[in-house]
Order: C-alpha cells, then sequence, then structure tokens
C-alpha cells in the first residue's frame, strides 16, 4: 500500500498484536491489519474470544493498560493512536472515535439521567454550556428517534426499555460528532424485533452523518445487513476480508465457508445444519501455524508446520490460507 | 418521590409502636425489683405495697404500658426512681451529649473510612489496599477502653495536650462551643470513631472496587472522560450505600458506648443507661432505651429517604 492512499483513510491498523499478562498470558490478536476508508462500513465477524472485541478496543485503547501489551500501530484520522499521551488519549475518545456497548443497560451509569450522561459527552469536548449542551442531547435522542424525547431526557436508563437504551446509548456516541463510530455487537442484548430497528437505525445514521463505523458481530446475518466490506477473525487473526459480495459468494477460505454452512438462513427443515467441528484454540502461545488447521478438513502437513501466507487476491481481498493459492494460478 | 416519602414514614408509626412494647417489656422481664435500690432493706410490707402503689407498678402489665406510653406520647417518661427528677429532662441532657460526640466520631469515622476505602477500593491489591484494610480490620477489632485508656497516657498524661475526662469546665450544663469544652470531646470522639472508620472504609472498598468492574467505566472512558470525571460517577454510584452505612453508624454510636463514656466520664446516654441498670431505675432505663430506639428509627428513615434522594433505582421500589 503506498502512503498517499494510507493519508486519506479513517483507520489504518497494521500488524497489531494484543496479549493480557497474568498468570496465563493470552495472546488475543495477533498481527490484525485493517484499513478502513471514511464513511465505510467495516464488518468484523467472529465467534466468542476471536479477538473482535479486543482489536475494538484497542481503537480506543479501552484494555487494562497495566496488564496489555499492544503491538504494531494504530492510525486513526491521522492520529498514532498508540502514541497518545493521557490529555490527548482523552480528547481522542469519544471525539474522533466513539463506542456503542454490548448491553446499554451495562454501559450506562445508572444513577444519572440519560439526558445528563449525553450532555456529559458533550460539555467535555465542546466550550459549550450545561444548558445547551442538554438541548443538544435533546436533539441527539430526536435524531435518534426515541418517542417523546423530553421525557426521556429526564429519565434514567433503568426507566426505560432495552430498544431505547440501545438508542441513548447511539445518541451518546453521537454526541461529539465523532468521525469513527465503533459498535461492539450492539444488537445481541437485545429481542429479535428491536435489533432490526437498531441495525436500520444505525445504518442510516451512518450514511446521514458520513461516519465510518467498524461494527462487530458472531451474526452473519446481522454483518451482512450493515456492511461494505467484512473481515472475519480467528484466534485473533483476521483470515479473510472482502467486499460483503465477494465473501458471501466466493468465500476462500475454510473457516468462512464453516461460518457461512453453519448459518440458518436458507436452510432445509428437517435439515442437519453443518457445524465447524471441533473448538478454537486456548492462545496461551502466540500461532506459530495456522491456528484453524485442527479443525479444518484440508488441513496439509505445510499447515501444522508453518504460518499460512496471507495471499491478496485483489484490491483489499486477502485470505490467509495455503489454499488460495490455487485461486492466484489461473491470473 | 411523595408517594415514597408517605410510605416511608407510615411505615414507621407499627415499627415505633413494636419497639415501644419491647422497651417497656424488656425492662419487666428483667429480674430484680425496682424498688429495693430506694427502700431500706428492712422496710415493712406495708410501705412497699404503699411506694409500689405509687409508682403504678401494682396494676397489670398492659394497663401500666398504656399508662407508660399515653404520658411518653405527650413528652413525660416519668420520674428517675433514684433521683426524683424527670426522666425526660435527664435523658435529653444525657441525649444531647452524646450526640455531639457522636456526630463529630460518625464525621471523623465517614471521612477517614471513606478515604480509606476509596484509596483500597482503586488500588486494589497494592501496598495501599493491604495498609487501608489493616487499618480497618485493626479499628473494628481494637478494645475500645483500651484504646481511649492508651489516648488518654498518651495525649493527656505524657503530652498533656488534651483533658483526660468530663465535659470541661461547669459540666455538661454549662457547655459552650469554645476550646475549652470542645478539646473535652475530641479524645472519646477519636475513640469513638474508630468502629465506623473500620465499617465504612470496609463497605467504600468493596463498593468501590464493585463500581469499577462495571462495564460503565469504560463506557466513561470511552467518551473521554478522565480520571476525575470517572471519580465523580464512581462517588455518585457509591454513596447511597456509604450514607446508609453511615447512618445506621451514626444509630449505633447514639445508645452511647458506655465503656467509653466511662473512660472519658462523658455524661452521655452510655452513662446514663449504666447508672439506670445499676440502680434499677426502671422509668429512667425505659425512659433511656425509648427515646434512642426512637432516635435509631427516626435515623432509619432519614438513611431511606436520602437514599432515594440520591439514588433513582430506590425510588421504585
Amino acid at each position: 500500500m503506498n502512503p498517499a492512499s494510507t493519508s486519506t483513510l479513517l483507520v489504518a491498523m497494521e500488524n497489531v498484536t494484543v496479549r493480557f499478562r497474568g498468570a496465563q498470558n493470552v495472546h488475543a490478536v495477533n498481527g490484525v491489519s485493517l484499513t478502513l476508508e471514511p464513511g465505510k462500513v467495516l464488518g468484523i465477524l467472529g465467534e466468542s474470544g476471536s479477538g473482535k472485541s479486543v482489536t475494538l478496543k484497542t481503537l480506543l485503547r479501552l484494555l487494562p493498560e497495566s496488564r496489555t501489551d499492544i503491538g504494531g500501530t494504530v492510525i486513526v484520522d491521522g492520529r498514532d493512536v498508540l502514541a497518545l499521551g493521557p490529555q490527548e488519549l482523552a480528547d481522542y475518545r469519544g471525539r474522533a472515535t466513539s463506542m456503542i456497548f454490548q448491553d446499554p443497560m451495562l454501559a450506562l451509569d445508572p444513577v444519572y439521567t440519560i439526558g445528563e450522561q449525553i450532555a456529559e459527552a458533550i460539555v467535555r469536548h465542546e466550550k459549550i454550556s450545561r444548558k445547551a449542551a442538554m438541548q443538544r442531547a435533546l436533539e441527539l435522542l430526536q435524531l435518534v428517534r426515541i418517542p417523546s424525547p423530553e421525557r426521556r431526557l429526564k429519565a434514567y436508563p433503568h426507566e426505560m426499555s432495552g430498544g431505547m437504551r440501545q438508542r441513548a446509548m447511539i445518541a451518546l456516541a453521537l454526541a461529539a460528532r465523532p468521525k469513527l463510530l465503533l459498535a461492539d455487537e450492539p444488537t445481541t442484548a437485545l429481542d429479535a424485533t428491536v435489533q432490526i430497528q437498531i441495525l436500520l437505525l444505525l445504518r442510516q445514521l451512518q450514511r446521514d452523518l458520513g461516519m465510518g463505523v467498524i461494527f462487530v458481530t458472531h451474526d452473519i446475518g446481522v454483518a451482512v445487513e450493515v456492511s461494505d466490506r467484512l473481515a472475519v477473525m480467528y484466534a485473533g487473526q483476521i483470515v479473510e476480508t472482502g467486499t460483503v459480495r465477494e465473501l458471501i459468494s466466493d468465500p476462500q477460505h475454510p473457516y468462512t465457508r464453516g461460518l457461512l454452512a453453519a448459518n440458518l438462513h436458507g436452510a432445509k427443515k428437517g435439515e442437519r445444519l453443518e457445524a465447524i467441528p471441533g473448538a478454537p484454540p486456548a492462545l496461551n502461545e502466540p500461532p506459530s501455524s495456522c491456528s484453524f488447521a485442527p479443525r479444518c478438513k484440508h488441513a496439509e502437513d505445510r499447515c501444522r508446520t508453518g504460518l499460512p501466507p496471507a495471499i491478496v487476491l485483489g484490491e483489499g481481498r486477502i485470505v490467509r490460507c495455503t489454499r488460495a493459492e490455487a485461486e492466484l494460478a489461473p491470473a | 418521590m411523595l408517594t415514597y416519602l408517605a410510605k416511608r414514614i407510615l411505615y414507621v408509626l407499627p415499627v415505633a409502636l413494636g419497639v415501644s412494647v419491647f422497651c417497656f417489656l424488656l425492662v419487666h422481664i428483667a429480674p430484680g425489683d425496682p424498688l429495693t435500690s430506694v427502700l431500706p432493706p428492712d422496710a415493712s410490707q406495708q410501705m412497699q405495697d404503699e411506694l409500689r402503689k405509687i409508682y403504678g407498678f401494682d396494676r397489670p402489665l398492659p394497663v401500666q404500658f398504656g399508662l407508660w406510653l399515653w404520658k411518653a406520647v405527650q413528652g413525660d417518661l416519668g420520674t428517675s426512681i433514684a433521683t426524683g427528677r424527670p426522666v425526660a429532662a435527664e435523658v435529653w441532657r444525657a441525649v444531647g451529649n452524646t450526640l455531639l460526640i457522636a456526630c463529630l466520631a460518625t464525621v471523623i469515622g465517614f471521612v477517614l473510612g471513606c478515604f480509606f476505602g476509596f484509596v483500597a477500593g482503586y488500588f486494589r491489591g497494592s501496598f495501599l489496599d493491604k495498609f487501608a484494610s489493616m487499618l480497618a480490620v485493626l479499628g473494628v477489632s481494637v478494645p475500645h477502653y483500651w484504646l481511649g485508656m492508651v489516648l488518654v497516657i498518651v495525649f493527656s498524661v505524657q503530652l498533656g495536650w488534651l483533658p483526660p475526662g468530663g465535659a470541661g469546665p461547669g459540666g455538661s450544663a454549662a457547655w459552650k462551643w469554645d476550646w475549652e469544652h470542645v478539646s473535652h470531646m475530641i479524645l472519646p470522639a477519636v475513640t469513638m470513631s474508630v468502629i465506623p472508620m473500620g465499617i465504612i472504609s470496609r463497605t467504600v472498598r468493596a463498593l468501590v472496587a464493585d463500581i469499577l468492574n462495571q462495564e460503565f467505566v469504560p463506557a466513561l472512558r470511552a467518551k473521554g472522560l478522565m480520571d476525575f470525571g470517572v471519580f465523580r460517577h464512581v462517588v455518585k454510584n457509591a454513596a447511597p450505600t456509604a450514607l446508609a452505612v453511615m447512618g445506621l453508624q451514626l444509630g449505633y454510636l447514639l445508645g452511647g458506648s458506655i465503656l467509653i463514656e466511662t473512660v472519658f466520664s462523658w455524661p452521655g446516654t452510655g452513662f446514663l443507661l449504666g447508672n439506670a441498670i445499676f440502680q434499677r431505675d426502671l422509668p429512667l432505663l425505659q425512659g433511656t432505651i425509648l427515646v434512642l430506639a426512637m432516635f435509631f428509627v427516626g435515623l432509619n428513615v432519614l438513611v431511606d429517604i436520602v437514599q432515594g434522594l440520591l439514588d433513582p433505582r430506590v425510588r421504585r421500589r
């Protein structure tokens, strides 16, 4: 990738590694590189423990610093996130990049009203009176289409329904007009009917405000619904990236294929779902060979002895699998 | 909020009635005749009966209780058998004195307890945490009268900075807010503050540790708050419970510590209770216990109300 294109990117993560120190070290993220253009949506797809949430939190440096080693480079909107000092980091958080959390009940402070919490974020980043901030908070609640927003402004989190809380959480994340919005499984804790409303809202806000969004989920249906591009994560690595269409119609990595095959969509009644055998590896050591090899029916000897190469199939289309070399051959 | 308030206050009535029955009966269940302390040992049966009639001890218990309660509601707690003075006046003066040192002790205990608790909660597992925890355990387990005496030896006898006991020149009747009087409060209050300090510091430590583990803390950081901003949220989350514990501690301290008030000859409720027990002074004993119990009930309501004001979730219950 040439430097000129890097500078126009909203997010550029290069070979990022995250290791948690403890009685047992955990290598949660092992060499993730990803990019995001302004105003686009990247979906990160993966199962629990694949490192997708950790990758997301790295972008805001929300991981406990005393127990975490982060390697590589993270550039967001021209800032070297890993090199920010405490004051710069606090200015960056919420302003350039903000985050929607999985469970809004847990992520909102129970003893402050919604209005106070949104206004707090605005006052933190802008020179503005509390009264004006409250007015802006009201506008934000209208923006996320909360019913009777004036009343919700004075409501406490426990006085609202799950869907409304997540709308409030989104309003809070948008408070300081960020360029990048991180969404950590924002619909997982919600009812199915509410999930769709929240997804549609997020998609529309993203288009209206022109934000870049990184959306983490384990639900393929959700990922396809909101994303322009997808990255599939397994054992702390991105095993395949591409546009949604490329990944769905022509998955290359055996893990991506397994995920698609294990999906309920399009399955016939009475037919057994195809599950991926085995379980993800423990990440006490950094991987020295293909992490998926023990579960892969195509695994060969070279998969078990060395890391698979990252094969570039096209612009932004990368697969970490030896089998993808065959795809390259005709070209 | 108004319904919450009304509910809390209505709940008090049955509790208060129950407490008064208990106060009354407790004293009657205890063995010993209240008249033995005022009558000469060789008093005739007739004399005993007469005195019993004067004090109303000859009537059936429910009638005694009814009369006692009726008078108590009007502020008359009877007369002390030992001194012949009205109980209400004695109790009020003692309560006032105990309130002085109990409030000071609670303030000291709350401030120090919160400080140690916050430090320990923020730096869990560190040397500071262990040090604060050790102080808390020490505070709860050190015998008071011993600590009181040690403080007297150090600060009164050796250093001569503070008076060793009493309530100042002229006793509690001539109380004034000047150094001469206030200096008498310090040692008993400090001794008394050690238990609430320990309990509050343990409570606050657990609260802070729990709050810091909740997901809204990284969420606060994610919107750009720095340490002080997050601290504000932690304080508001911890405040309702910490204040509730403080209120209850003040309630316990109001009962006065017989031991502390004896060590420092402080004319408070503990002192009064001790005397009433030794002299089998039934009306004084009943009156003191009743007033203290009512204070405790009232404090509980106050704590509930303050908690409701601070924590929106409490109001709904």
